[in-house]
């Protein structure tokens, strides 16, 4: 599998990331229903606020999917950022992990290295993660 | 019996119900109605509950009200009204 994803949206998730920062940043990437293909940004608040769990609220999901079905749209990416570590998916994401169909973004904050640079792909499906190719498009 | 509760069901739980996205159900209670959805569809009330609770990573709404706000469990439901199932968006 592989995530294809344009520079500004890539752009535009490392740039939420540093701006919510110490707060971890999420948010989603829609498309129309079965093409797999991530077209419309829409960053999300974290409700939880903080540098260590993320969580869309209860009623911002509930408005997200009612949009998703009125536009027959499917959420394509769900993105969020880690503030110190590793852009990899953690115990917390993988066991909330709810979208087989998703595919899973991480981005890291952290600044050993350069900051908000890491971006990765993952599958997340019963409890087993798999990297995935990101391929940028313009 | 009326089975006139509307139930809409998110992917990752569609393989309990036939890959059907709105199922029906009947109950006077939020926990009547996952009661009877686990005897259409056995097994979904564990992906559910957890030690008879409503798991931390499922979100479930009654006509479009987030149930923690209507009691939970014991959130009272009657014919014509829909339930909704959502996986939460969350993660460490």
């Amino acid at each position: 599998m592989t995530l294809k994803i344009s520079q500004a949206h890539i752009d535009a998730i490392l740039e939420q990331s540093c701006v919510e920062y110490p707060d971890e940043a999420c948010g989603v990437i829609l498309g129309p229903l079965g093409k797999d293909r991530a077209l419309r940004l829409k960053p999300m608040i974290n409700a939880a606020h903080s540098p260590t769990f993320y969580e869309f609220d209860p009623k911002d999901l509930l408005s997200l999917y009612r949009e998703v079905d009125d536009n027959d749209e499917e959420i394509v990416v769900i993105y969020h950022s880690h503030t110190e570590t590793e852009a990899y998916p953690s115990r917390t994401d993988i066991a909330y992990a709810g979208e087989p169909g998703a595919h899973y973004v991480l981005v890291s904050t952290r600044e050993e290295i350069a900051p908000a640079t890491e971006f990765r792909s993952y599958r997340i499906i019963d409890g087993v993660v798999t990297e995935e190719e990101v391929s940028i498009s313009e | 019996m009326t089975t006139a509760i509307e139930v809409r069901i998110p992917t990752i739980l569609r393989p309990y119900t036939k890959e059907q996205k709105v199922v029906a159900a009947s109950g006077e209670t939020l926990s009547a109605v996952i009661a009877n959805l686990d005897v259409q569809y056995p097994g979904i009330s564990e992906r559910l509950l957890e030690n008879g609770a409503l798991r931390r990573f499922i979100n479930l709404y009654v006509n479009d009200e987030d149930v923690r706000f209507l009691g939970g469990l014991e959130a009272p439901v009657k014919n014509g009204d829909s339930i909704t199932i959502l996986p939460a968006v969350a993660g460490g």
